[in-house]
């Protein structure tokens, strides 16, 4: 029998199809075990939770979309086609500056705005000082609402829907506008009536975006007592400890967020035909001058002061003035983030890798669909995907010890749901989308000619990964572990549910110690994740920047 | 036509009954060529004719359902044989060119020198430098380069180890057509210089007269003929061949001896190579230069379009039959659509095919 393989690319590399079919069904499973949950109803769960607080958790995360849609529209879309189609003082570094406020989770910002706004805090106390009123005698914002949350989140959820209708407005060429100009539009009329329409499935793209964040926080609305999805699995998973319950609202949730799914890459779709595929030489730019300019300043200067600067100067002042001053715990707190995050990009960016050159070398059906599977858990909450992976662990450990006790009659503790595995295996799940699209789009510029030129030269397949891959992929590698360990750093609901007794992060330390109204000595650990948070800003930065 | 016959023994590529393709269905058929030393050889075809997987069958990257590869006596590819494309010592430059971008030009060309010292390395890129006439060139990077000298420096470095042979797959498709005019005659005074035998695969016939010397014309996996262009164009085996390279039409006629035909302008006389029965029915190639316009000629035709060419037109006439046939004339015989105008035939050598 001849061999029938294409010895230029796939040769010997049988392994990858088996790997990366192992690899998917392992990340799938969590989603897997959701769905599952979803159709068994077991001891009447569902018609105890839908008498209860299904309908309250309903009704506070609709409000809080639809609130923080609004807010991130009204911030988001305005400011885009300010910096995009405008020149004003200032419109060059608010292009990037509007974009600070991804850096900050929105948990840390909610308590950030709590110490300055409540009671006890400066702004109050400032209020009573001037009028000297006293407690009760005034009316003042009260922050830990609906409301309050809703502002939060719109102050660092907006940069997605900026991001994207940005794009969208660069994009669109200036002959379409030109022409409505021509036609007798003014810039304004032509905004509504061409560069907003045109722009709208990226606007979508980016609300739904900020949705799924809006879905997925826990922080802000634990913190604020506002009743939702995320609020209610814990409270039954650790309230009640009810595994069945939470997994059944995990299910729920999860419909929702299938429905922003598929807004999502439905709009994504719609956004090739949107595009004209012209790319413009110069986009003349609108000049505002005088009043004008002032104005579009101003606008544009208010999300970042809030959303960033004025929290950030906070966290920093904090930290550096009235924390307690660093201690052993708070550096052996730093360390068991840092090695659990770099640990957890090395596994997702290893894996990525192998999913990867799977598709390149030994491409199939199979094989395509392990790498869309892989990526499932990219828009599903911490929540969902931490209640998927413990109850497969929790089943396999209880079988596990069930098993050693049998055979050596020893008794064995919780090798997987009770250790940092559990969490690896979510933080895997969440973020292998990210670090996918990294490794995919580093190894796309390699062309296969590249590989076969190599050969052609007298490199091995091994000496043409190390001289040719290697080189070119090294900067897409860093960038997809940098990204994934920041993720990890700020992840919050997941690593609450699965961390290890005793095991703390400095995302759950700020957690906790704001939880216990010690807003101050949050800061430090709050103010390392922000500054760490700031690196994937920049990294976003330099790519638009490259492609503009 | 082709003229070097060295008598140094170089390299000789012998393919021999090969069959290539995926998954057991074949893409190439049995085909058989030789290329001797320092021959410039030419896969011509359209696309899907399986000459880009021939070359890459030859380069090394595709396994062999039947028959063999042979170069300089060597057997390099077989059924149960395939030598590793790194150890054929077999150069290629790719239609995406696919120059490292993290390597300067310099490093590029030394890429396949890494066995050689440096002031070996650093001797044969300057000499390819020169060679693809962009010296100085070392140390930039290829993204700086226009698209015609990142395909010189791409040649530069498939040269670089004096290869036994060069594959070069539509090399010239991404570049424009003016670049490509300039680029075609340059390339193959640099391959002829270096006295190295390569292979072209172009689907572009113009591109194969200038470059080769011999062609091997192509169409779902077989060889339709190999000769030299000159062969190609006047001599063609096949109707394939025949509409494939040259534009032409085909005449009736009927064999009347064995140097006349009987066709619809006229009793044309010429060498006719195959032994056909008097009263045969055959088509004859008639290429636009074998139609002459001439004003006292007996034989009409109308007028359908015209091209101006500058130094000539060049008519599609419609003739008594309702045949349509290209037709030459003079740049001076400007004549308009619709109008008749008088043609006649001028041929020496007969190519027919039987109905």
């Amino acid at each position: 029998m001849p061999n029938q393989h294409r010895v230029g690319t796939g040769e010997g590399f049988a392994w990858l199809t088996w790997a990366s079919i192992t690899i998917a069904l392992l990340l799938a499973l969590p989603v897997m075990v959701i769905v599952g949950n979803l159709f068994t109803d077991s001891d009447g769960v569902w018609s105890h939770l839908w008498n209860t607080v299904l309908t309250d958790y309903v009704n506070n995360s609709l409000l809080l979309m639809v609130g923080v849609a609004i807010g991130v529209l009204c911030i988001g879309v305005p400011v885009a086609w300010l910096t995009s189609v405008c020149r004003f003082p200032g419109s060059t570094w608010l292009s990037w500056a509007l974009l600070l406020p991804l850096a900050m989770p929105a948990y840390i910002i909610a308590y950030t705005y709590t110490g300055l706004l409540d009671f006890a805090g400066p702004v109050q106390s400032v209020i009573r000082a001037i009028t000297g009123l006293g407690y009760g005698e005034y009316w003042f914002f009260e922050v830990r609402s609906l409301g309050g949350a809703i502002i939060m989140l719109s102050l660092v959820l907006y940069p997605y829907v900026y991001l994207m209708s940005r794009a969208a407005f660069l994009e669109q060429s200036a002959n379409t506008l030109e022409v409505s100009r021509t036609l007798g539009y003014s810039h304004l009329s032509a905004f509504f009536r061409l560069a907003l329409p045109l722009a709208r499935p990226a606007i979508i793209a980016g609300l739904t975006l900020a949705m799924m964040e809006v879905l997925a926080d826990y922080g802000t609305v634990q913190y604020f007592g506002v009743a939702t999805f995320t609020t209610g699995i814990m409270r039954t998973f650790y309230g009640f400890g009810d595994l069945a319950a939470a997994s059944q609202l995990a299910g729920i949730l999860l419909l929702f967020v299938c429905v922003l799914i598929f807004t999502e890459r439905y709009s994504r779709r719609k956004l090739r035909y949107h595009s004209s595929g012209l790319r413009k030489a110069s986009q003349r730019e609108l000049v505002l001058s005088g009043w004008r300019g002032i104005a579009a300043l101003l606008f544009c200067i208010l999300p970042v002061l809030f959303g960033f600067i004025l929290p950030a100067g906070v966290l920093g002042y904090w930290s550096l003035f009235e924390a307690e001053p660093l201690t052993w715990d708070f550096l052996w707190l730093a360390w068991n983030s840092f090695y659990l995050a770099l640990l957890a990009a090395l596994i997702v960016v290893s894996l990525a890798i192998v999913l990867c050159y799977a598709l390149r070398l030994r491409p199939s059906r199979s094989v395509e669909g392990a790498v869309a599977c892989a990526g499932v858990g990219y828009a599903l909450p911490g929540t969902i995907i931490a209640i998927g992976v413990i109850v497969p662990l929790a089943w396999l450990d209880h079988g596990l010890i069930a098993l050693v006790k049998d055979i050596t009659n020893e008794k064995i503790g919780l090798l997987f749901s009770g250790t940092i595995v559990a969490l690896l295996f979510a933080y895997a799940v969440r973020f292998m989308a990210v670090s996918l699209g990294a490794v995919q789009s580093g190894l796309g510029k390699i062309k296969p000619s590249m590989d076969m030129a190599g050969r052609s030269l007298g490199l091995t397949p091994i000496q043409v990964l190390k001289r040719v891959h290697f080189p070119l992929l090294k900067g897409s590698l860093l960038t997809a572990l940098l990204i994934v360990f920041v993720d990890v750093l700020k992840e919050l609901p997941a690593t609450l549910i699965l961390r290890p007794f005793n095991f703390n992060t400095l995302a759950v330390r700020a957690f906790e110690l704001a939880s216990d109204e010690r807003l101050v000595d949050a800061a430090p650990a709050s103010i390392m994740i922000v500054l760490v948070g700031l690196i994937p800003v920049v990294l976003l930065n330099r790519s638009i920047s490259k492609t503009h | 036509m082709s003229s070097f016959t060295s008598s140094k023994a170089l390299q000789e590529l012998n393919i021999r009954q090969l069959s290539v393709g995926y998954h057991g269905q074949a893409v190439v058929h049995e085909v058989s060529f030789d290329l001797t030393a320092g021959q410039i050889g030419c896969l011509l075809g359209p696309s899907g004719c399986g000459k880009s997987t021939l070359l890459r069958a030859i380069a090394g990257f595709e396994s062999v359902l039947s028959g063999a590869i042979l170069l300089n006596g060597e057997q390099i590819s077989s059924v149960d044989y395939l030598l590793p494309p790194e150890q054929r010592q077999i150069g290629m430059v790719f239609q995406d060119i696919a120059l490292f971008p993290h390597l300067t030009i310099a490093e590029n060309i030394a890429f396949g020198l890494k066995d050689k010292d440096k002031s070996a390395q650093l001797a044969r890129v300057n000499e390819l430098l020169e060679l693809i006439g962009l010296p100085g060139f070392g140390a930039r990077y290829p993204h700086s380069l226009s698209g015609g000298q990142q395909q010189r420096v791409a040649l530069a470095r498939a040269m670089a180890p004096k290869p036994k042979l060069l594959l070069m797959d539509e090399p010239f498709s991404g570049l424009d057509a003016k670049l490509r005019e300039e680029l075609v005659p340059d390339i193959r005074n640099i391959l002829k210089h270096e006295g190295m035998s390569a292979i072209l695969v172009t689907h572009d016939q113009m591109e194969a007269f200038a470059m080769a010397d011999m062609i091997a014309v192509m169409a779902s996996g077989e060889i339709h003929q190999f000769g030299t262009p000159y062969q190609i164009y006047h001599r063609p085996e096949s109707r394939f061949t025949a509409k494939f390279v040259g534009q032409g039409d085909f005449l009736n006629a009927v064999v009347c001896d064995h140097h006349c035909l009987e066709s619809d302008l006229g009793r044309i006389r010429g060498v006719l190579n195959d032994e056909l029965a008097i009263g045969t029915e055959v088509d004859l190639l008639v290429r636009p230069d074998d139609v002459i316009h001439d004003d006292n000629s007996e034989f009409k035709g109308l007028v359908m379009s015209k091209w101006f060419r500058g130094s000539h037109f060049l008519y599609r006439v419609k003739l008594a039959s309702g045949l349509v046939v290209y037709c030459f004339a003079s740049s001076h015989h400007n004549h308009t659509i619709g109008q008749e105008i008088g043609i006649n035939i001028e041929l020496d050598h007969l190519v027919v095919f039987t109905k």
